[in-house]
């Protein structure tokens, strides 16, 4: 699996007087197994991003290949893609609509045509996946609290198999705990299963601590395509874009400014604790 | 004075089974006292299904409670009598900056709340400028909602509860749908309302970062209050609040794993300038 | 297929006929859709005409505006025609064959008819082109006003119709929202006969209909915390009242179907086409 973008442009309401230039050149290339965090503020041009990925939006000049086919080529398969590309929208609960849980799981399955026996067996396995406790199966999905309803939704795209998972902030609203809970959950999936996981956040801390790679989207381009700790390197630039780097990153810049000899591309608290107590140990 | 005081408030709501009828009763709250003072900055934390988004709608009597009291600026909110000098007094800010806006012009919006006070129309207009120019919202009067940002949005909520001339503004998770970016202006906003008006503020949210400059924090758990004091005082007590299923500030958090490695630092580190000026001090 | 539709908009600019009382203009298409049944002579039809270019020109609403907002009812007027056309007996036979009859009549009555609804389209969507949403409903809220007598709700309803106008477009791209997300669910909203598609609705009607109603308890709570108790003892921001130009307005009005109506009955000015 790989997803390649090359010189992809995006123009909503070309034509019109409300045109607007969404995507612009975007060229990138996603490789099998990665876990890819995308940030950028309201309006950046993210969600018009992921939408392309599994072709809810057709650019309107470039190309985008799917294992190295072109998606836009006569005859392409958007149903099939769009069974491998599994997008995960924001707020998802708000696309609930069965009687109850399992059934409403089924819902992607039985749109891929597959008999009820094998529909079933696979929203056992998504539900599973995302951890819901077997007793809410049965129970209508409206009776659910925030969280639960996240997770029957999440499972209801993974009840498809895809091999690429798209998550547009798939932690909007929760409270901490609900919020570590599904990004760990994500995380797990990733590890166990040999997803591609992309992952849309405002949470610098979050992107931080599970990313291999991060995409920067700033006025519908590529800002910065690298591994987190080489593009929070860049805080004071990503500040100017409305973005910024976690917390404990500005701590170590503060620090290494005020004498102690501390790596400063560090981005989790547990690094951050690690590398203080080194530069500590070591001075005395 | 007191601005709002609860006595034991508790608060039931009925299950029904599937036919509807009931099979008991479940406590969202359960014997709560709180004490704001006036001119306060308040915050009510807690994990969603904690009980304190409804303990924010007594304070507008919105609910009322189902033993117990609350007092607000010295009213009893169980008196209908009340019900609409309460609300007057007490103006209340959503979650859901969509769900709360009901004029399709910005200035109209924000005159609603006076219209419906009876205030007469000279009047309405000197409020919404007012109010407009303290959210700092002025040049948008003319524009639709709907194509504003989320922040602007809540903006132009606090305004329409500005307009009416509340004591004490009540904050119902108002950033916990907006990006980064509109969680900074909203919070700017009420820090300068408080400023600008000595308004009571009381804000519920489950973002601990937003509460460092509070007098006072309130956390629930089950309808409780479980913590209750100062941030410094709350802050240091790091496990207890991940047991609550809430988060704390990194610099605290980063601050209590340095103590857990065996470094000598103080309790009730909030912000990251505090930890770094107390790792050089120690260095 | 939507955005098509500009009938019910407001477009914004500086005009005299923008600036009018909601009520004047109100009113005035009251009187102007009713004058266009009261005549049957093509003079009255030239009057009608120059009236209704001369308030296009004074509203400053591109003349192709207007235009694209009678595309979505065109099935409708070419089945007025039609009808009117081949149904209407009377006069000489112009065309024959099979069943199909055209008579000097009919098509004299589908060409008139024609005119009629179109500047009925024309004349009702100006007027929602130059009132915004709320002073609509402020005018329609004002001049219903005496019905409070017989206890029907006026204000009430004005309020639930600039709610309305409010969350129809949230409403619209929530909709947008939950098909794209359907569709990545693998739905097919748009094969299979009209069962299948009416069954191929509900994963988009279900979530809508919770999401509507969730959005209705919301503002309801966030209007009773901004005290609001119905019609009584509320002030208003922007109360209506009438200025010189909207007596003027009325003068004009008034002259208007005056003339059309001596001029457009009693000159018997026919004129056929051919």
């Amino acid at each position: 699996m790989s997803i390649k973008l090359e010189h992809l442009n995006y123009v909503y309401s070309q034509g019109t007087a409300y045109e607007k230039k969404a995507l612009n050149d975007i060229c990138l290339e996603i490789l099998h197994g990665e876990f890819i965090g995308i940030i950028g503020h309201t309006g950046s041009g993210k969600s018009t991003l992921i939408q392309h990925l599994n072709g809810l939006i057709r650019a309107t000049d470039g190309k985008l290949y799917y294992n190295g086919e072109n998606i836009y080529q006569e005859g392409y398969d958007m149903r099939k893609l769009r069974s491998e590309v599994g997008l995960v929208f924001q707020y998802p609960e708000h696309q609930l609509f069965e009687i109850d849980v399992l059934t409403d799981v089924c819902f992607g399955p039985r749109n891929q045509g597959l008999p009820p026996e094998a529909c079933k067996e696979r929203a056992l396995e998504a539900l599973r996946l995302v951890g819901l406790k077997e007793k809410y199966y049965q129970s209508s999905p409206f009776e659910l609290s925030g969280g639960q309803k996240r997770r029957v939704a999440i499972a209801g795209v993974l009840a498809m198999r895809p091999k690429v998972l798209v998550l547009d902030e798939p932690t909007a609203g929760l409270d901490p705990r609900g919020r570590d809970d599904i990004l760990d959950q994500i995380a797990f999936l990733h590890k166990e299963s040999d997803m591609t996981v992309i992952l849309v956040s405002h949470s610098m801390e979050d992107i931080a601590r599970y990313a291999d790679r991060l995409i920067v989207m700033n006025r519908g381009t590529v800002m910065y395509h690298d591994e987190p700790k080489k593009v929070f390197e860049h805080y004071q630039e990503l500040e100017k874009v409305g973005l910024a780097a976690p917390q404990v990153t500005y701590i170590m810049h503060d620090l290494a400014r005020r004498g102690i000899s501390v790596r400063t591309d560090v981005t989790t608290v547990v690094e951050a604790a690690d590398e203080i107590m080194r530069a500590l140990e070591k001075a005395e | 004075m007191d601005m709002v005081q609860t006595e034991n408030l508790v608060f039931e709501y009925e299950k029904r089974d599937e036919e509807g009828n009931v099979i008991g009763a479940s406590r969202a709250i359960d014997r709560v006292d709180i004490d704001v003072k006036e001119g306060q900055f308040i915050a009510i934390l807690g994990h969603n299904g904690s009980g304190k988004s409804t303990l924010a709608k007594h304070i507008n009597a919105i609910l009322l409670p189902s033993e117990g009291a609350m007092w607000v600026n010295g009213r009893n909110t169980s008196d209908p009598g009340e019900l609409w000098n309460v609300r007057q007094s007490a103006g209340m800010v959503f979650q859901n900056p969509d769900n709360q806006i009901i004029g399709t012009v910005v200035e109209e919006d924000v005159g609603f709340g006076p219209e419906n006070l009876g205030v007469p129309t000279d009047e309405i207009w000197q409020r919404v400028e007012e109010s407009l120019k303290a959210v700092g919202m002025i040049e948008y009067r003319h524009h639709s909602p709907n194509k504003l940002s989320g922040g602007q949005k809540q903006r132009v909520a606090i305004a329409g509860v500005v307009a009416m001339e509340p004591k004490c503004i009540v904050l119902d998770e108002p950033t916990a749908m907006l990006d980064p970016v509109g969680r900074k202006e909203v919070l700017k906003t009420v820090q300068k309302l408080r400023q600008q008006k000595q308004v009571t503020v009381i804000l519920i949210t489950h973002y601990m970062e937003e509460v460092v400059d509070a007098d006072k924090i309130y956390v629930m758990d089950h309808g409780h209050v479980v913590m209750e004091g100062t941030p410094r005082e709350i802050f240091s007590r790091v496990d207890e609040l991940k047991s609550y299923r809430l988060d704390v500030p990194q610099a605290t958090l980063l601050a209590d794993e340095l103590k857990k490695r065996g470094l000598k630092i103080r309790d009730g580190i909030l912000r990251k300038e505090e930890l770094v000026e107390a790792l050089c001090q120690s260095n | 297929m939507i955005r098509d539709i500009t009938i019910g908009q407001y477009y914004p600019a500086k005009s005299v006929i923008h600036r009018l009382d909601p009520r004047v203009k109100l009113m005035s298409t009251f009187l102007y859709l009713i004058s266009l049944f009261l005549f049957k002579s093509i003079s009255g039809y030239l009057i009608a005409t120059v009236f209704l270019a001369v308030v296009i020109k004074v509203s400053r609403v591109p003349f192709s505006f207007i235009v694209r907002g009678l595309k979505p009812v065109i099935m409708l007027l070419l089945i007025t025609v039609l009808f009117n056309l081949f149904l209407t007996r009377s006069g000489e036979v112009l065309f024959h064959a099979w069943i199909f009859t055209i008579t000097e009549g009919g098509l004299v009555t589908a060409v008139y008819m024609a005119v009629r609804l179109i500047y009925l389209i024309i004349g009702s969507s100006l007027m929602t082109f130059t009132t915004t949403p709320n002073e609509l409903t402020d005018g329609i809220e004002a001049l219903l006003y005496p019905l409070n007598k017989v206890r029907v709700p006026v204000h009430e309803v004005a309020m639930m119709m600039s709610i309305a106008l409010r969350f129809i477009p949230i409403l619209l791209e929530e909709t947008d929202k939950i098909m794209k997300a359907q569709i990545a669910r693998g739905a097919d909203l748009e094969s299979g006969n009209m069962i299948q598609r009416a069954k191929s609705m509900i994963p988009i009607l279900v979530p809508l209909f919770v999401s509507a109603f969730r959005r209705a308890n919301d503002l309801a709570m966030a209007m009773e915390a901004r005290c609001y108790r119905g019609g009584e003892g509320r002030t208003k921001m922007k109360p209506l009242c009438y200025r010189s130009r909207d007596y003027m307005a009325y003068l004009v009005m008034i002259v208007y179907v005056v003339t059309v109506v001596v001029i457009g009955r009693f000159v018997p000015l026919h004129v056929w086409i051919f």
